[in-house]
């Protein structure tokens, strides 16, 4: 009895580990007719040979991507040549790789498709299948930066117009690169142009909140022009996309602190922060322009005192921050406005911060504002604790 | 015990941990002070919160349990536990940290950058986290059991139901704090029983803990036995019985009325007011053998007699109790026994789901390492009271012998000690200090493990993470509510010996050796936490059994650690053009480089 159980647990336990490998391993599959899965197993190549030709055209890209190509050319073998050098070879017939480079020349510099003949490419193996070769040319934005090379027993029409086929998809891969790269190329500039953009009503408030000590309190003052240092260095650097929880606190702090000077007592701060989330990596100067947002637009108009409450807690597998004032609020229309980047340059903040979120994370981490006119306002920033590629 | 107490007990504990949780994180205010509070989580704090989430059911019931039946081996169990931290600083934890991976699937991913490795390391850490939430629901069962009378299956479905509740709410919203309670308060409820507890064995005239004579009961004793139990006399005695024993029903039969705790192991003492209403039974001579009692059966022992011993277990004297590798309490292969025990604990802390993520409260790695030097200190002091626990509890407690509950002798034994009012006290100190050690570990592996599906199955969306928690806590209740099960401390064993043979040859290999590849990884994990899942399902089971087949199921890891080192060791070496040479100097010089090097920020030029 005991026995059965065993044996029942044990084919029931490796069972399930193997068919949740396979899953893992193979993917689902469908079925149909045999044009059907010829026809999935061709997109399914494809969509293999996709992501490693999305990072560009290198040697590891190319390696990667070269195994699928083949497969779905069905040639013997295939080489992938960049500008001037062999990227990949893939496929028997090792002894013609060296070759290839030279192969592909006539190709490259005509940025046409050229049929290699047997006479240039045979060994004299008569096993040897690589005998001739179809060369295309890769043009990228009207450059040519390598050619698919197909080798096989005999060039077909067929396999001409297939590596035509093929090769046009891979470029069309590589653009998607080139807009990917230039999409981040992007998002940099709009940070730099984030960075450059330390408000002016802000460097003009604390240098005359500065200069109103400097007679009565010259220790304080010499203090608050150490925190304006610190915080327009930290603001200016210029390394890094990204920077920790735990950095923007404390450059955010300075900022309030400057604010306090101005303010008085008619700015009251509290942060409520959970010291797990203090090594998550965010995007470099995000929560500064929501705080400076609650200060300027939100307590700056109200004459009475002011609160800005600034949390942030663990959440699973991600971060949640929020910054919350009980200032005047603000008509959700011109919070749309700012968030849609259509407000003016004055409130460009909010607005740049949500969008480089979502340039980075993806558009599920927008932020999320709640106001109404009189009802104060609150920001809440969600950030995932780790993003592949996201790093301090 | 009193129930009323017991529940007041568990309540207290729910209601300040939420506390904690939800008030606990006005550390500060104003903006002066801020920045120092956020920075400076003390490295005692910080220590007593890591403290506080790995000291688990097993530790509070399970290795008083399992050393006092089956003696000092199975102090194995806590140095491996404290000493597994010391391999996790040495080798893991700087450089994971630098990493930037919150999570285990994390650091497959950052290292391999293969999705595939990291969704196998994300069920690896769901069955590693079921494994281990599952005898904490089953010690949680087992303690209000104790406590209340209650159905075991009513224990777990509170302490699951109070964390995911919490949890789902997005309470808990600093773990640190709450966990760093609840270390302290379960270091006041094992002490300070424990005091009494040796106090009461001085009174006792100190009777010897290592002497040759095989654990006896002190006074005339009645046990009240809970669901049928074999056990094995090994020298004639008279007993007095109401209820069942070997098929003949005896007395007035089970008596199961109010007052009466069916908790079983509440054998009386001189002291328990219980011993007045209980009414003399049948006397019967049991001869030398295996017998069987029925379920509520009240065997009344005379005074100095022999305590007979549950099926499977061994009486073992005082002398062979306190000798290393002696085998007492009738575990084969003691040796091997021991060493994988420490293998699997040494090389399994650094692949729970919970234990990494404390790490990154440290500000520095200057900090982290004070923290785990305290750590090692804190655990070192704790654990010295369960093992006197165990110790004590043959003295004053052998009927768990019979009983064969012996996990619950940190409950048991404060009121056996103490008369009245106070040993109510102690024992609902006990019980308070038991669920603090349920609720705390079970939020941060619920948590964690949340966090992980939530993230890899519903793309980490607020609403996911709640039914996430769900999917973390659901599987491990229904299998404590359906389940027995093993001493917790064996099978919270089991779960460190998945880890050790899944994420420990991950992690060492994937910091320390360029070579890995994600083929490599993936036959290891799918390998060796494969084959430990295997064992542990087949000693689930199998219940105890005997002889090496047993000793290789029941304690894994010595096969099956090494086994994953070579598969994932011959995986990468097979498919190493796989190597990415530049992926991997990348990597390996973001894990390896101080953080001192790597955050020189060079000044703003002057333009």
């Amino acid at each position: 009895m005991g026995s059965v159980i065993t044996v029942v647990a044990v084919a029931l336990v490796v069972a399930g580990a193997a068919a949740g490998l396979f899953w893992l391993v193979r993917g689902r599959r469908g079925f149909g007719t045999p044009a059907d899965r010829a026809a999935f197993a061709t997109l399914h190549e494809a969509s293999l040979a996709a992501p490693p030709l999305r990072d560009g055209l290198n040697p590891d890209s190319a390696r990667r991507a070269a195994r699928h190509l083949r497969a779905l050319l069905g040639t013997p073998a295939l080489a992938v040549v960049g500008d001037g050098e062999l990227l990949a070879w893939e496929g028997p017939g090792r002894r013609h790789a060296p070759a290839a480079v030279e192969h592909a020349r006539e190709a490259m510099e005509s940025g046409r498709p050229w049929v290699v003949p047997p006479e240039i490419v045979e060994c004299g193996d008569l096993d040897c299948p690589v005998r001739s070769a179809v060369v295309v040319p890769l043009v990228v934005d009207g450059l040519v930066v390598g050619a698919l090379s197909v080798y096989g027993r005999q060039v077909s029409a067929g396999l001409v117009r297939a590596a035509g086929e093929v090769a046009h998809w891979v470029i069309a891969q590589l653009e998607l690169a080139e807009l990917d790269r230039s999409r981040t190329r992007m998002v940099e500039a709009e940070l730099r142009a984030l960075r450059a953009q330390i408000s002016p009503h802000f460097v003009y408030n604390s240098l005359t909140a500065i200069a109103s000590f400097v007679r009565t309190d010259p220790d304080q003052a010499r203090e608050l022009l150490l925190e304006f240092a610190e915080l327009t260095r930290y603001s200016l650097r210029r390394h890094g996309q990204f920077s920790t929880l735990a950095e923007e606190l404390r450059s955010v702090d300075r900022y309030l602190r400057l604010e306090r000077a101005r303010f008085g007592a008619r700015l009251q701060v509290d942060l409520l922060i959970a010291p797990e989330v203090l090594p998550v990596a965010v995007p470099f100067l995000c929560l500064q322009p929501i705080v400076e947002n609650a200060v300027r637009h939100g307590l700056g108009p109200k004459p009475t005192p002011g609160r800005v409450t600034i949390r942030a807690v663990d959440a699973g597998a991600e971060c949640r921050i929020s910054v919350e004032d009980d200032g005047v609020g603000m008509d959700p229309e011109e919070v749309r406005v700012q968030l849609a980047g259509e407000g003016d340059g004055d409130s460009l903040g909010l607005g740049n911060v949500d969008e480089r979120l979502r340039a980075v994370f993806g558009d599920e981490y927008g932020l999320v504002v709640e106001t109404a006119p009189g009802a104060g306002t609150k920001v809440n920033v969600r950030v995932p604790k780790y993003r592949n590629g996201v790093r301090a | 015990m009193n129930p009323a107490l017991g529940l007041a007990a568990l309540a207290l504990v729910l209601a300040a941990t939420v506390a904690v949780g939800v008030y606990g994180l006005r550390l500060s205010r104003g903006t002066s002070d801020f920045y120092v509070a956020s920075r400076e989580v003390s490295p005692l704090w910080n220590a007593s919160a890591i403290g506080g989430e790995y000291l688990s059911a097993a530790s509070f019931l399970g290795v008083a349990g399992l050393v006092m039946a089956y003696g000092v081996d199975m102090l194995a169990y806590p140095v491996g536990y404290t000493a597994g931290y010391l391999v996790l600083l040495l080798l893991v934890a700087a450089p994971l940290r630098r990493s930037g991976a919150y999570t285990l699937p994390d650091f497959a991913e950052e290292r391999l950058g293969s999705v595939a490795v990291r969704r196998v390391a994300s069920v690896l850490v769901a069955v590693i986290a079921w494994l281990y939430l599952l005898p904490q629901l089953q010690g949680a069962g087992l303690t209000l059991q104790t406590v209340t009378g209650a159905p075991r299956w009513a224990g777990a479905v509170v302490v699951a139901v109070a964390v995911t509740g919490v949890a789902a709410a997005g309470g808990m919203r600093s773990v640190t704090l709450v966990q760093g309670f609840h270390f302290w308060l379960k270091l006041t409820a094992i002490a300070v029983p424990a005091v009494f507890l040796v106090l009461a064995w001085r009174s006792a005239g100190s009777p010897a803990l290592t002497g040759p004579d095989v654990p006896r009961f002190a006074h005339s004793t009645v046990v009240t036995l809970d669901g049928q139990v074999r056990f094995d006399v090994t020298a004639p005695v008279t007993v007095t019985v109401r209820g069942t024993l070997d098929g003949t029903a005896y007395g007035r039969g089970p008596d199961v009325g109010p007052g009466n705790s069916p908790g079983g192991a509440s054998g009386s003492g001189p002291h328990d007011p219980d011993s007045a209403s209980t009414g003399a039974g049948t006397a019967v001579r049991l001869g030398r053998g295996q017998h069987v009692a029925g379920d509520g059966t009240r065997l009344g022992f005379p005074a100095g007699a022999a305590v007979p011993h549950r099926d499977g277990l061994k009486p073992a004297t005082g002398a062979a109790w306190a000798d290393p590798l002696s085998g007492a309490g009738g575990r084969s292969h003691p040796l091997y026994a021991v060493y994988s025990i420490l293998l699997a604990t040494f090389l399994g802390t650094m692949g729970l789901p919970h234990v990494l993520v404390r790490f990154y409260t440290n500000p520095d790695g200057r900090a982290a390492r004070r923290t785990t030097v305290l750590v090692l200190v804190l655990l070192s002091v704790f654990y010295l009271l369960p093992t006197l626990y165990g110790a004590l509890g043959r003295v004053f407690a052998p009927q768990l012998l019979l009983t064969g509950r012996t996990d619950t002798a940190v409950l048991v034994l404060p009121q056996l000690t103490e008369a009245g009012a106070g040993g109510r006290l102690l024992a609902a100190l006990a019980t308070a200090g038991a669920f603090a050690a349920f609720v705390s570990t079970a939020s941060g592996l619920t948590v964690s493990v949340a966090g992980v599906l939530s993230q890899d199955l519903m793309h980490g969306s607020a609403r996911g993470f709640r039914w996430a928690t769900l999917l973390a806590a659901g599987p491990p209740l229904v299998m404590a509510a359906v389940t027995a099960g093993l001493p917790v401390a064996d099978a919270i064993g089991l779960a460190f010996a998945v880890a050790a043979s899944s994420f420990c040859p991950l992690l060492v290999l994937g910091i320390w050796w360029r070579g890995l590849t994600d083929t490599g990884a993936l036959l290891g994990l799918v390998t060796g936490g494969g084959l430990a899942a295997c064992a542990v399902v087949l000693t689930s089971v199998r219940g105890p059994g005997g002889g090496w087949s047993a000793a290789l199921l029941e304690q894994p890891a010595a096969w099956t650690v090494p086994v994953a080192f070579a598969v994932m060791v011959g995986g990468s070496l097979l498919t190493r053009h796989r190597l990415s040479e530049d992926a991997v100097d990348r990597v390996m010089l973001r894990m390896h480089l101080p953080e001192e090097v790597g955050a020189a920020e060079p000044l703003p030029q002057p333009r």
